[in-house]
Protein backbone atom coordinates (compact mmCIF):
# COMPACT_ATOMS: atom_id res chain seq x y z
CA UNK A 1 0.00 0.00 0.00
CA UNK A 2 1.29 3.51 -0.82
CA UNK A 3 0.89 6.24 1.75
CA UNK A 4 -0.50 8.30 -0.99
CA UNK A 5 -3.93 10.71 -0.60
CA UNK A 6 -6.00 10.22 -3.34
CA UNK A 7 -8.97 13.00 -4.57
CA UNK A 8 -11.31 12.34 -7.43
CA UNK A 9 -11.32 15.34 -9.53
CA UNK A 10 -14.94 16.34 -10.64
CA UNK A 11 -15.00 19.09 -12.94
CA UNK A 12 -18.05 20.70 -15.55
CA UNK A 13 -17.71 22.50 -18.56
CA UNK A 14 -13.69 22.73 -18.43
CA UNK A 15 -14.00 23.71 -15.19
CA UNK A 16 -12.75 21.81 -11.33
CA UNK A 17 -15.61 21.99 -9.01
CA UNK A 18 -14.80 23.60 -5.67
CA UNK A 19 -15.84 20.38 -3.84
CA UNK A 20 -12.82 19.07 -5.44
CA UNK A 21 -11.00 22.12 -3.90
CA UNK A 22 -11.94 21.37 -0.53
CA UNK A 23 -11.21 17.98 -1.17
CA UNK A 24 -8.03 19.30 -1.76
CA UNK A 25 -7.99 21.19 1.36
CA UNK A 26 -8.49 18.37 3.25
CA UNK A 27 -5.92 16.04 1.73
CA UNK A 28 -2.60 17.65 2.48
CA UNK A 29 -2.96 17.59 6.16
CA UNK A 30 -4.01 13.71 5.64
CA UNK A 31 -0.95 13.37 3.34
CA UNK A 32 1.60 14.93 5.73
CA UNK A 33 0.23 12.67 8.89
CA UNK A 34 0.64 9.72 6.49
CA UNK A 35 4.05 10.44 5.11
CA UNK A 36 2.44 10.44 1.56
CA UNK A 37 1.66 12.75 -1.57
CA UNK A 38 -1.47 14.85 -2.56
CA UNK A 39 -2.79 12.86 -5.94
CA UNK A 40 -5.20 14.09 -7.72
CA UNK A 41 -6.93 11.23 -10.47
CA UNK A 42 -8.07 13.14 -13.34
CA UNK A 43 -10.84 11.72 -15.53
CA UNK A 44 -11.84 12.79 -19.06
CA UNK A 45 -11.16 13.12 -22.32
CA UNK A 46 -8.61 15.57 -23.99
CA UNK A 47 -8.50 17.40 -20.23
CA UNK A 48 -5.38 16.80 -19.17
CA UNK A 49 -4.76 20.63 -18.76
CA UNK A 50 -6.72 21.14 -16.17
CA UNK A 51 -4.58 19.38 -13.98
CA UNK A 52 -2.41 22.57 -13.23
CA UNK A 53 -3.80 25.07 -10.38
CA UNK A 54 -4.75 21.54 -8.46
CA UNK A 55 -3.74 21.56 -4.88
CA UNK A 56 -1.79 18.63 -5.98
CA UNK A 57 1.82 16.85 -5.63
CA UNK A 58 0.72 14.51 -8.75
CA UNK A 59 -2.20 13.84 -10.98
CA UNK A 60 -2.61 10.90 -12.63
CA UNK A 61 -4.69 11.52 -15.94
CA UNK A 62 -6.96 9.27 -17.45
CA UNK A 63 -7.77 10.28 -21.01
CA UNK A 64 -10.59 8.38 -22.87
CA UNK A 65 -13.23 9.39 -25.19
CA UNK A 66 -15.46 6.98 -22.90
CA UNK A 67 -14.77 9.56 -20.19
CA UNK A 68 -15.56 12.82 -22.51
CA UNK A 69 -18.79 13.22 -19.97
CA UNK A 70 -19.72 11.75 -16.49
CA UNK A 71 -20.51 8.11 -17.34
CA UNK A 72 -21.55 6.34 -14.12
CA UNK A 73 -20.45 3.19 -15.09
CA UNK A 74 -17.40 4.12 -16.84
CA UNK A 75 -15.87 6.21 -14.13
CA UNK A 76 -16.21 3.60 -11.90
CA UNK A 77 -14.87 1.06 -13.74
CA UNK A 78 -11.81 3.47 -14.36
CA UNK A 79 -11.43 4.73 -10.53
CA UNK A 80 -11.51 0.85 -9.43
CA UNK A 81 -9.23 -0.25 -11.92
CA UNK A 82 -6.59 3.17 -10.41
CA UNK A 83 -7.13 2.34 -7.17
CA UNK A 84 -6.92 -1.53 -7.82
CA UNK A 85 -3.42 -0.67 -9.34
CA UNK A 86 -2.22 1.63 -6.76
CA UNK A 87 -3.33 1.24 -3.46
CA UNK A 88 -3.76 4.39 -2.36
CA UNK A 89 -4.18 5.10 1.30
CA UNK A 90 -7.30 7.09 1.31
CA UNK A 91 -9.40 8.11 -1.80
CA UNK A 92 -11.42 11.43 -1.32
CA UNK A 93 -14.70 12.05 -3.45
CA UNK A 94 -17.09 14.64 -2.97
CA UNK A 95 -20.61 13.87 -2.12
CA UNK A 96 -22.36 15.11 -5.07
CA UNK A 97 -24.40 13.39 -7.47
CA UNK A 98 -21.02 12.07 -9.16
CA UNK A 99 -19.58 10.98 -5.51
CA UNK A 100 -22.75 9.18 -4.69
CA UNK A 101 -22.94 7.27 -8.01
CA UNK A 102 -19.09 6.49 -8.14
CA UNK A 103 -18.09 5.75 -4.34
CA UNK A 104 -20.18 3.10 -3.70
CA UNK A 105 -19.81 1.55 -7.25
CA UNK A 106 -15.83 1.53 -6.63
CA UNK A 107 -16.19 0.25 -3.60
CA UNK A 108 -18.62 -2.59 -4.43
CA UNK A 109 -15.91 -3.39 -7.26
CA UNK A 110 -12.90 -3.06 -4.91
CA UNK A 111 -14.30 -4.32 -1.57
CA UNK A 112 -12.49 -1.15 -0.19
CA UNK A 113 -14.33 -0.12 2.75
CA UNK A 114 -16.46 3.60 2.26
CA UNK A 115 -17.27 6.28 5.03
CA UNK A 116 -19.98 8.42 3.23
CA UNK A 117 -20.57 11.52 4.85
CA UNK A 118 -17.63 12.64 6.62
CA UNK A 119 -16.83 15.90 7.98
CA UNK A 120 -13.51 15.17 9.73
CA UNK A 121 -10.95 12.43 9.13
CA UNK A 122 -7.75 12.04 10.40
CA UNK A 123 -5.33 9.70 10.00
CA UNK A 124 -4.19 7.83 13.35
CA UNK A 125 -1.27 4.89 12.75
CA UNK A 126 -2.36 2.68 10.13
CA UNK A 127 -6.28 3.69 11.04
CA UNK A 128 -8.53 6.57 9.38
CA UNK A 129 -10.56 8.14 11.66
CA UNK A 130 -13.70 9.69 10.06
CA UNK A 131 -16.74 11.64 11.73
CA UNK A 132 -19.87 11.44 9.65
CA UNK A 133 -22.70 12.85 9.24
CA UNK A 134 -25.83 10.34 10.36
CA UNK A 135 -29.25 10.55 10.20
CA UNK A 136 -30.60 13.60 8.64
CA UNK A 137 -27.82 15.25 10.58
CA UNK A 138 -28.84 14.50 13.84
CA UNK A 139 -26.30 12.30 14.82
CA UNK A 140 -22.82 11.76 14.27
CA UNK A 141 -20.56 9.04 14.18
CA UNK A 142 -16.89 8.10 14.59
CA UNK A 143 -15.45 5.58 12.38
CA UNK A 144 -12.15 3.89 12.10
CA UNK A 145 -11.57 1.83 9.62
CA UNK A 146 -8.37 0.01 8.04
CA UNK A 147 -6.50 2.16 5.39
CA UNK A 148 -7.11 2.06 1.45
CA UNK A 149 -10.82 3.26 2.40
CA UNK A 150 -13.11 5.54 0.03
CA UNK A 151 -14.02 8.32 1.80
CA UNK A 152 -17.20 10.68 0.33
CA UNK A 153 -16.22 13.95 1.82
CA UNK A 154 -19.60 16.02 1.97
CA UNK A 155 -19.68 20.04 1.09
CA UNK A 156 -18.14 22.85 3.66
CA UNK A 157 -15.82 20.68 5.44
CA UNK A 158 -12.32 21.80 4.62
CA UNK A 159 -11.34 24.80 3.29
CA UNK A 160 -10.75 24.83 -0.80
CA UNK A 161 -6.82 24.75 -1.80
CA UNK A 162 -5.72 25.21 -5.50
CA UNK A 163 -2.81 26.85 -6.97
CA UNK A 164 -0.40 23.69 -7.36
CA UNK A 165 1.51 22.65 -10.10
CA UNK A 166 1.59 18.62 -9.80
CA UNK A 167 3.71 16.46 -12.16
CA UNK A 168 1.41 15.13 -14.57
CA UNK A 169 1.08 11.04 -15.69
CA UNK A 170 -1.30 9.75 -18.20
CA UNK A 171 -2.50 6.45 -17.57
CA UNK A 172 -4.40 4.51 -19.89
CA UNK A 173 -7.82 3.47 -19.19
CA UNK A 174 -9.23 0.11 -18.73
CA UNK A 175 -11.07 -1.95 -21.26
CA UNK A 176 -14.22 0.59 -21.51
CA UNK A 177 -15.75 -1.42 -24.82
CA UNK A 178 -18.13 -2.54 -22.64
CA UNK A 179 -20.24 -0.06 -21.48
CA UNK A 180 -24.31 -0.30 -21.85
CA UNK A 181 -24.53 3.73 -20.74
CA UNK A 182 -24.56 6.31 -23.34
CA UNK A 183 -24.47 9.79 -21.97
CA UNK A 184 -27.09 11.65 -23.93
CA UNK A 185 -27.38 15.52 -22.94
CA UNK A 186 -26.95 17.57 -19.98
CA UNK A 187 -29.82 19.98 -19.48
CA UNK A 188 -30.01 23.33 -17.97
CA UNK A 189 -33.60 23.96 -16.48
CA UNK A 190 -35.39 26.06 -18.13
CA UNK A 191 -35.47 29.60 -17.36
CA UNK A 192 -38.15 29.79 -14.63
CA UNK A 193 -40.96 31.76 -13.37
CA UNK A 194 -38.78 33.20 -10.74
CA UNK A 195 -35.09 33.00 -9.88
CA UNK A 196 -34.62 32.30 -6.11
CA UNK A 197 -31.26 32.72 -5.96
CA UNK A 198 -31.27 36.79 -6.41
CA UNK A 199 -34.56 37.20 -4.16
CA UNK A 200 -34.11 39.16 -1.09
CA UNK A 201 -36.44 37.17 1.20
CA UNK A 202 -37.78 33.72 0.77
CA UNK A 203 -40.66 32.27 2.75
CA UNK A 204 -39.29 28.46 2.60
CA UNK A 205 -41.36 25.98 3.45
CA UNK A 206 -40.03 22.17 4.50
CA UNK A 207 -41.98 18.75 5.00
CA UNK A 208 -43.64 20.80 8.97
CA UNK A 209 -46.26 22.32 6.07
CA UNK A 210 -48.00 18.77 5.94
CA UNK A 211 -49.22 19.23 2.61
CA UNK A 212 -50.18 21.29 -0.78
CA UNK A 213 -52.79 22.92 0.46
CA UNK A 214 -51.36 24.58 3.15
CA UNK A 215 -48.47 26.24 0.94
CA UNK A 216 -50.53 29.01 0.84
CA UNK A 217 -50.32 29.76 4.68
CA UNK A 218 -46.26 30.79 3.55
CA UNK A 219 -47.78 32.70 -0.04
CA UNK A 220 -49.81 34.43 1.77
CA UNK A 221 -47.05 35.87 4.48
CA UNK A 222 -44.30 36.30 1.29
CA UNK A 223 -46.95 38.08 -1.03
CA UNK A 224 -47.70 40.37 2.59
CA UNK A 225 -43.61 40.50 2.90
CA UNK A 226 -43.08 40.75 -0.97
CA UNK A 227 -41.18 37.68 -0.73
CA UNK A 228 -40.75 34.41 -2.91
CA UNK A 229 -41.67 31.31 -1.37
CA UNK A 230 -39.02 28.35 -1.54
CA UNK A 231 -38.85 24.46 -0.31
CA UNK A 232 -36.67 21.97 0.63
CA UNK A 233 -36.28 19.15 -0.88
CA UNK A 234 -39.02 17.05 0.56
CA UNK A 235 -41.30 19.52 -0.51
CA UNK A 236 -40.11 19.85 -4.15
CA UNK A 237 -40.13 16.01 -4.25
CA UNK A 238 -43.99 15.93 -3.38
CA UNK A 239 -44.67 17.78 -6.25
CA UNK A 240 -45.99 20.90 -3.57
CA UNK A 241 -43.37 23.41 -5.15
CA UNK A 242 -41.63 23.33 -8.91
CA UNK A 243 -38.41 22.20 -8.46
CA UNK A 244 -37.46 25.67 -9.99
CA UNK A 245 -37.91 26.79 -5.85
CA UNK A 246 -35.38 23.63 -4.05
CA UNK A 247 -33.38 25.39 -2.13
CA UNK A 248 -30.13 22.60 -0.56
CA UNK A 249 -27.53 20.86 -2.14
CA UNK A 250 -29.49 19.14 -5.20
CA UNK A 251 -31.46 22.45 -5.59
CA UNK A 252 -30.07 26.21 -6.01
CA UNK A 253 -27.40 27.82 -3.41
CA UNK A 254 -29.37 30.61 -1.48
CA UNK A 255 -28.02 34.10 -0.13
CA UNK A 256 -30.79 36.10 0.92
CA UNK A 257 -31.07 39.24 3.33
CA UNK A 258 -34.12 37.00 5.51
CA UNK A 259 -34.66 33.05 5.10
CA UNK A 260 -37.47 32.57 6.99
CA UNK A 261 -37.32 28.37 7.40
CA UNK A 262 -41.14 26.97 7.93
CA UNK A 263 -41.23 23.73 9.39
CA UNK A 264 -37.54 22.52 8.10
CA UNK A 265 -35.53 20.66 10.29
CA UNK A 266 -32.40 21.27 8.57
CA UNK A 267 -30.71 17.88 6.95
CA UNK A 268 -27.20 18.74 6.33
CA UNK A 269 -27.76 18.53 2.84
CA UNK A 270 -30.42 21.73 2.90
CA UNK A 271 -27.88 23.78 5.47
CA UNK A 272 -25.71 23.51 2.26
CA UNK A 273 -27.82 26.00 0.37
CA UNK A 274 -28.73 28.12 2.53
CA UNK A 275 -26.59 28.61 5.81
CA UNK A 276 -25.03 31.62 4.33
CA UNK A 277 -27.88 34.21 4.18
CA UNK A 278 -27.76 37.03 6.40
CA UNK A 279 -30.62 36.46 8.47
CA UNK A 280 -31.94 33.27 9.23
CA UNK A 281 -34.96 32.98 11.43
CA UNK A 282 -36.80 29.08 12.28
CA UNK A 283 -39.70 27.65 13.08
CA UNK A 284 -40.08 24.28 14.39
CA UNK A 285 -41.65 22.22 16.44
CA UNK A 286 -38.87 20.12 17.27
CA UNK A 287 -36.67 22.34 19.36
CA UNK A 288 -34.03 20.05 18.87
CA UNK A 289 -34.08 20.62 15.26
CA UNK A 290 -30.76 21.07 13.80
CA UNK A 291 -32.13 24.38 11.47
CA UNK A 292 -31.69 26.24 14.91
CA UNK A 293 -27.97 25.55 14.84
CA UNK A 294 -27.54 27.76 12.13
CA UNK A 295 -30.40 30.16 13.05
CA UNK A 296 -29.67 33.36 14.19
CA UNK A 297 -33.79 33.47 16.14
CA UNK A 298 -35.76 30.47 16.39
CA UNK A 299 -39.55 29.49 17.49
CA UNK A 300 -41.15 26.40 18.54
CA UNK A 301 -44.52 27.98 17.75
CA UNK A 302 -46.61 25.63 15.81
CA UNK A 303 -46.66 26.44 12.27
CA UNK A 304 -50.67 26.92 11.72
CA UNK A 305 -50.86 29.74 14.21
CA UNK A 306 -47.91 31.33 13.49
CA UNK A 307 -47.77 31.96 9.97
CA UNK A 308 -51.25 33.31 10.13
CA UNK A 309 -50.15 35.77 12.77
CA UNK A 310 -46.56 36.78 11.25
CA UNK A 311 -48.86 37.26 8.17
CA UNK A 312 -51.44 39.79 9.90
CA UNK A 313 -48.87 41.35 11.87
CA UNK A 314 -47.13 42.24 8.56
CA UNK A 315 -49.95 43.50 6.81
CA UNK A 316 -50.77 46.03 9.66
CA UNK A 317 -47.53 47.32 9.39
CA UNK A 318 -47.63 48.06 6.50
CA UNK A 319 -50.66 49.04 5.72
CA UNK B 1 -40.11 -6.17 -18.31
CA UNK B 2 -39.19 -7.24 -14.79
CA UNK B 3 -38.64 -4.41 -12.16
CA UNK B 4 -37.00 -5.26 -8.80
CA UNK B 5 -37.98 -2.70 -5.96
CA UNK B 6 -36.08 -3.16 -2.33
CA UNK B 7 -37.58 -1.92 -0.03
CA UNK B 8 -35.82 -1.09 3.65
CA UNK B 9 -37.42 -0.22 7.19
CA UNK B 10 -35.82 2.86 8.82
CA UNK B 11 -35.30 4.71 11.85
CA UNK B 12 -38.44 7.59 11.77
CA UNK B 13 -36.31 10.49 12.24
CA UNK B 14 -39.37 12.49 13.89
CA UNK B 15 -38.55 10.70 16.90
CA UNK B 16 -35.81 10.79 19.53
CA UNK B 17 -32.78 8.77 18.55
CA UNK B 18 -31.84 7.28 21.92
CA UNK B 19 -28.30 5.78 22.20
CA UNK B 20 -27.84 1.94 23.32
CA UNK B 21 -25.37 1.54 26.21
CA UNK B 22 -22.18 1.91 24.92
CA UNK B 23 -23.27 4.52 22.48
CA UNK B 24 -22.02 2.83 19.21
CA UNK B 25 -25.73 2.87 17.50
CA UNK B 26 -29.09 3.99 18.12
CA UNK B 27 -31.23 2.05 20.42
CA UNK B 28 -33.48 -0.09 18.09
CA UNK B 29 -35.12 -2.09 19.92
CA UNK B 30 -37.31 1.09 21.32
CA UNK B 31 -37.24 2.93 17.89
CA UNK B 32 -40.19 3.54 15.36
CA UNK B 33 -39.57 1.70 11.95
CA UNK B 34 -40.65 2.91 8.70
CA UNK B 35 -40.30 2.68 4.80
CA UNK B 36 -37.03 4.71 3.74
CA UNK B 37 -38.96 7.29 2.11
CA UNK B 38 -36.88 7.28 -1.03
CA UNK B 39 -37.54 3.83 -1.24
CA UNK B 40 -41.35 4.99 -1.52
CA UNK B 41 -40.22 6.92 -4.45
CA UNK B 42 -38.34 4.14 -6.77
CA UNK B 43 -41.41 1.86 -5.75
CA UNK B 44 -43.71 4.51 -7.36
CA UNK B 45 -41.61 4.85 -10.67
CA UNK B 46 -41.00 1.32 -11.21
CA UNK B 47 -45.58 1.72 -10.50
CA UNK B 48 -45.50 4.58 -13.19
CA UNK B 49 -42.95 2.44 -15.94
CA UNK B 50 -46.03 -0.75 -14.99
CA UNK B 51 -48.54 1.77 -15.70
CA UNK B 52 -47.41 3.11 -18.75
CA UNK B 53 -45.83 -0.23 -20.74
CA UNK B 54 -46.15 -3.02 -18.68
CA UNK B 55 -43.89 -4.78 -16.21
CA UNK B 56 -43.57 -7.23 -13.60
CA UNK B 57 -42.73 -4.99 -10.02
CA UNK B 58 -41.50 -7.07 -7.14
CA UNK B 59 -40.47 -5.64 -3.79
CA UNK B 60 -37.88 -7.62 -1.41
CA UNK B 61 -37.15 -6.37 2.09
CA UNK B 62 -35.10 -7.88 4.94
CA UNK B 63 -37.80 -9.23 7.83
CA UNK B 64 -37.14 -5.97 9.65
CA UNK B 65 -39.72 -4.15 12.06
CA UNK B 66 -42.97 -3.89 10.40
CA UNK B 67 -41.82 -4.97 6.68
CA UNK B 68 -45.00 -6.49 6.18
CA UNK B 69 -46.76 -3.59 6.50
CA UNK B 70 -44.58 -2.27 3.25
CA UNK B 71 -44.44 -5.29 1.98
CA UNK B 72 -48.43 -5.75 1.63
CA UNK B 73 -49.03 -1.52 1.05
CA UNK B 74 -46.79 -2.12 -2.46
CA UNK B 75 -48.56 -4.93 -3.24
CA UNK B 76 -51.90 -2.71 -2.38
CA UNK B 77 -50.60 0.31 -4.55
CA UNK B 78 -49.74 -2.31 -7.71
CA UNK B 79 -46.43 -4.71 -7.07
CA UNK B 80 -46.83 -7.81 -8.34
CA UNK B 81 -44.91 -10.13 -6.16
CA UNK B 82 -43.68 -9.19 -2.34
CA UNK B 83 -40.60 -11.26 -0.92
CA UNK B 84 -39.67 -11.24 2.61
CA UNK B 85 -36.30 -12.36 3.22
CA UNK B 86 -35.79 -14.18 6.51
CA UNK B 87 -32.93 -13.67 9.40
CA UNK B 88 -31.64 -12.37 12.14
CA UNK B 89 -31.28 -8.90 11.75
CA UNK B 90 -32.13 -6.98 14.86
CA UNK B 91 -28.60 -5.31 14.84
CA UNK B 92 -29.33 -3.75 11.52
CA UNK B 93 -27.63 -4.41 8.58
CA UNK B 94 -24.47 -2.23 7.00
CA UNK B 95 -25.07 -1.18 3.19
CA UNK B 96 -22.31 -3.44 2.15
CA UNK B 97 -23.98 -6.69 3.96
CA UNK B 98 -27.72 -5.45 2.72
CA UNK B 99 -26.13 -5.50 -0.92
CA UNK B 100 -24.44 -8.78 -0.84
CA UNK B 101 -27.52 -10.10 0.41
CA UNK B 102 -29.56 -8.52 -2.37
CA UNK B 103 -26.92 -9.41 -4.62
CA UNK B 104 -27.40 -13.31 -3.79
CA UNK B 105 -31.11 -12.75 -4.18
CA UNK B 106 -30.70 -10.92 -7.80
CA UNK B 107 -28.78 -13.85 -9.03
CA UNK B 108 -31.95 -16.50 -8.05
CA UNK B 109 -34.07 -13.41 -10.45
CA UNK B 110 -34.22 -12.82 -13.64
CA UNK B 111 -34.46 -8.80 -14.04
CA UNK B 112 -34.12 -5.61 -16.24
CA UNK B 113 -34.15 -2.83 -13.60
CA UNK B 114 -33.18 -2.36 -10.00
CA UNK B 115 -34.75 0.94 -8.85
CA UNK B 116 -34.19 1.89 -4.93
CA UNK B 117 -34.38 5.01 -3.05
CA UNK B 118 -30.52 6.89 -3.68
CA UNK B 119 -30.15 7.28 0.20
CA UNK B 120 -31.42 6.28 3.95
CA UNK B 121 -30.51 7.96 6.84
CA UNK B 122 -28.02 5.38 7.84
CA UNK B 123 -26.04 4.78 4.67
CA UNK B 124 -22.45 4.98 7.17
CA UNK B 125 -21.05 2.96 4.68
CA UNK B 126 -22.43 4.20 1.57
CA UNK B 127 -25.70 3.64 -0.50
CA UNK B 128 -26.60 -0.02 -0.98
CA UNK B 129 -27.64 0.65 -4.51
CA UNK B 130 -24.34 1.53 -6.11
CA UNK B 131 -22.38 -0.78 -4.13
CA UNK B 132 -25.09 -3.81 -5.16
CA UNK B 133 -24.19 -2.48 -8.79
CA UNK B 134 -20.37 -2.31 -8.30
CA UNK B 135 -20.67 -5.90 -6.43
CA UNK B 136 -22.23 -7.39 -9.87
CA UNK B 137 -20.64 -5.12 -12.22
CA UNK B 138 -23.60 -3.22 -13.64
CA UNK B 139 -24.79 -0.40 -14.81
CA UNK B 140 -26.35 2.52 -12.44
CA UNK B 141 -26.80 6.20 -11.96
CA UNK B 142 -27.57 7.57 -8.91
CA UNK B 143 -30.12 10.49 -7.72
CA UNK B 144 -32.31 10.00 -11.01
CA UNK B 145 -35.91 11.33 -11.28
CA UNK B 146 -37.09 9.69 -14.28
CA UNK B 147 -36.63 6.74 -15.53
CA UNK B 148 -38.12 5.88 -19.03
CA UNK B 149 -38.16 2.60 -20.95
CA UNK B 150 -36.86 3.83 -24.09
CA UNK B 151 -36.55 0.70 -26.77
CA UNK B 152 -34.56 -1.63 -25.49
CA UNK B 153 -32.63 0.89 -22.99
CA UNK B 154 -34.12 2.71 -20.26
CA UNK B 155 -33.46 6.90 -20.18
CA UNK B 156 -32.61 7.92 -16.94
CA UNK B 157 -32.84 11.85 -16.22
CA UNK B 158 -29.95 12.58 -13.19
CA UNK B 159 -30.18 15.58 -11.17
CA UNK B 160 -26.95 17.33 -10.63
CA UNK B 161 -27.53 20.42 -8.51
CA UNK B 162 -28.08 24.20 -9.24
CA UNK B 163 -30.99 23.30 -11.94
CA UNK B 164 -29.14 20.72 -14.55
CA UNK B 165 -29.68 17.14 -15.29
CA UNK B 166 -27.99 14.63 -17.36
CA UNK B 167 -29.77 12.04 -19.57
CA UNK B 168 -28.37 8.94 -19.89
CA UNK B 169 -29.41 6.08 -21.89
CA UNK B 170 -28.51 2.53 -19.87
CA UNK B 171 -29.04 -0.96 -21.20
CA UNK B 172 -30.22 -3.07 -18.60
CA UNK B 173 -30.29 -4.87 -16.20
CA UNK B 174 -29.04 -1.46 -14.17
CA UNK B 175 -29.29 -0.23 -10.88
CA UNK B 176 -30.56 3.14 -10.50
CA UNK B 177 -30.68 5.19 -7.44
CA UNK B 178 -34.25 7.29 -7.37
CA UNK B 179 -34.38 10.48 -5.90
CA UNK B 180 -37.93 11.52 -6.85
CA UNK B 181 -40.40 9.51 -9.17
CA UNK B 182 -42.11 11.48 -11.90
CA UNK B 183 -45.11 11.67 -9.37
CA UNK B 184 -45.97 11.66 -6.23
CA UNK B 185 -45.99 8.53 -4.83
CA UNK B 186 -49.51 7.43 -4.86
CA UNK B 187 -51.67 7.14 -2.01
CA UNK B 188 -53.59 3.76 -1.01
CA UNK B 189 -56.26 3.76 2.05
CA UNK B 190 -55.29 1.83 5.23
CA UNK B 191 -58.30 -0.61 4.55
CA UNK B 192 -56.39 -1.78 0.76
CA UNK B 193 -53.42 -2.71 2.43
CA UNK B 194 -55.80 -4.78 5.09
CA UNK B 195 -57.43 -6.52 2.30
CA UNK B 196 -54.05 -6.97 0.85
CA UNK B 197 -52.47 -8.64 4.20
CA UNK B 198 -55.95 -10.70 4.25
CA UNK B 199 -54.90 -11.92 0.37
CA UNK B 200 -51.52 -12.83 1.97
CA UNK B 201 -49.26 -13.94 -0.54
CA UNK B 202 -46.45 -12.75 0.74
CA UNK B 203 -43.34 -14.98 -0.70
CA UNK B 204 -40.74 -15.77 2.22
CA UNK B 205 -37.63 -17.01 1.84
CA UNK B 206 -34.31 -17.32 3.56
CA UNK B 207 -31.68 -14.50 3.14
CA UNK B 208 -28.48 -15.43 2.17
CA UNK B 209 -25.43 -15.69 4.54
CA UNK B 210 -22.91 -13.19 3.82
CA UNK B 211 -20.08 -12.74 5.38
CA UNK B 212 -19.44 -9.39 3.66
CA UNK B 213 -18.15 -6.85 6.58
CA UNK B 214 -18.09 -2.94 5.66
CA UNK B 215 -14.56 -2.38 6.97
CA UNK B 216 -15.98 -0.04 9.68
CA UNK B 217 -15.83 0.17 13.18
CA UNK B 218 -18.14 2.40 14.72
CA UNK B 219 -16.29 3.58 18.07
CA UNK B 220 -18.89 6.37 19.33
CA UNK B 221 -22.03 8.46 18.03
CA UNK B 222 -22.85 11.39 19.12
CA UNK B 223 -25.36 14.51 19.08
CA UNK B 224 -23.39 17.42 16.85
CA UNK B 225 -22.55 20.15 19.01
CA UNK B 226 -22.93 23.14 16.97
CA UNK B 227 -20.79 26.42 17.88
CA UNK B 228 -23.96 28.09 18.02
CA UNK B 229 -27.23 28.38 18.04
CA UNK B 230 -30.70 30.36 17.62
CA UNK B 231 -31.75 33.11 20.38
CA UNK B 232 -35.00 31.44 21.05
CA UNK B 233 -38.30 33.68 21.04
CA UNK B 234 -40.60 32.45 23.92
CA UNK B 235 -43.88 33.41 24.32
CA UNK B 236 -47.07 32.01 21.80
CA UNK B 237 -47.26 32.61 18.12
CA UNK B 238 -48.90 35.82 18.57
CA UNK B 239 -45.58 36.97 20.86
CA UNK B 240 -43.18 35.43 18.31
CA UNK B 241 -44.81 36.91 15.36
CA UNK B 242 -44.27 40.30 17.49
CA UNK B 243 -40.59 39.46 17.76
CA UNK B 244 -39.86 38.57 14.62
CA UNK B 245 -41.33 41.81 12.85
CA UNK B 246 -39.18 43.87 15.22
CA UNK B 247 -36.29 42.20 14.16
CA UNK B 248 -36.59 42.09 10.34
CA UNK B 249 -37.15 45.62 10.98
CA UNK B 250 -34.63 46.40 12.98
CA UNK B 251 -32.26 44.29 10.25
CA UNK B 252 -33.76 46.44 7.21
CA UNK B 253 -35.89 43.92 5.67
CA UNK B 254 -38.94 44.44 6.13
CA UNK B 255 -39.66 47.24 3.18
CA UNK B 256 -41.85 49.72 5.37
Amino acid sequence: MSNDIFVLVEHHGGAVSEATNELFGMARGLAEASGGAVVGCLLGSGESGLAQGLAADAVLSVQAPELAQFVPEAYAATLAALVADRDPRALLIANTTVGMDVAGAVSGRTGRPLVAYCSALKVEGDTLVAISQIYGGKLNAEVQTGSGAIVSVVGGSAPAASGGSPTVEDVAPPDLSGLRTTFVARVEAPSSDVDITSEDILVSVGRGIGGEDNIELAQELADALGATVSGSRPVTDAGWLPKSRQVGKSGRKVKPKLYLACGISGAPEHLEGMSDAELIIAINTDEKAPIFDVAHYGSTADLFDLLPALTEQVRAVSA
Amino acid sequence: MKILVPLKQTVDLVEELELNDDGTDVEREYLTFKLNEWDEQALEEALLIKDAVGAEVTVVALDEPDADQSLYGARAKGADRAVKLTGDFAAGVSSHARAAILARFLESQGFDLVLIGVQTPEDLDGQTGVILAGMLGLPHASVAVAVEPEGDAFKVTQEMGAGVTHQLSIIGPAVVGVQAAREAPRYVPISRIRAAMQEGGLEQQPAAEVEVLSGLTVRRMFAPQSSSHAEMLGGDAEAAAARIIEIIRERGALKV
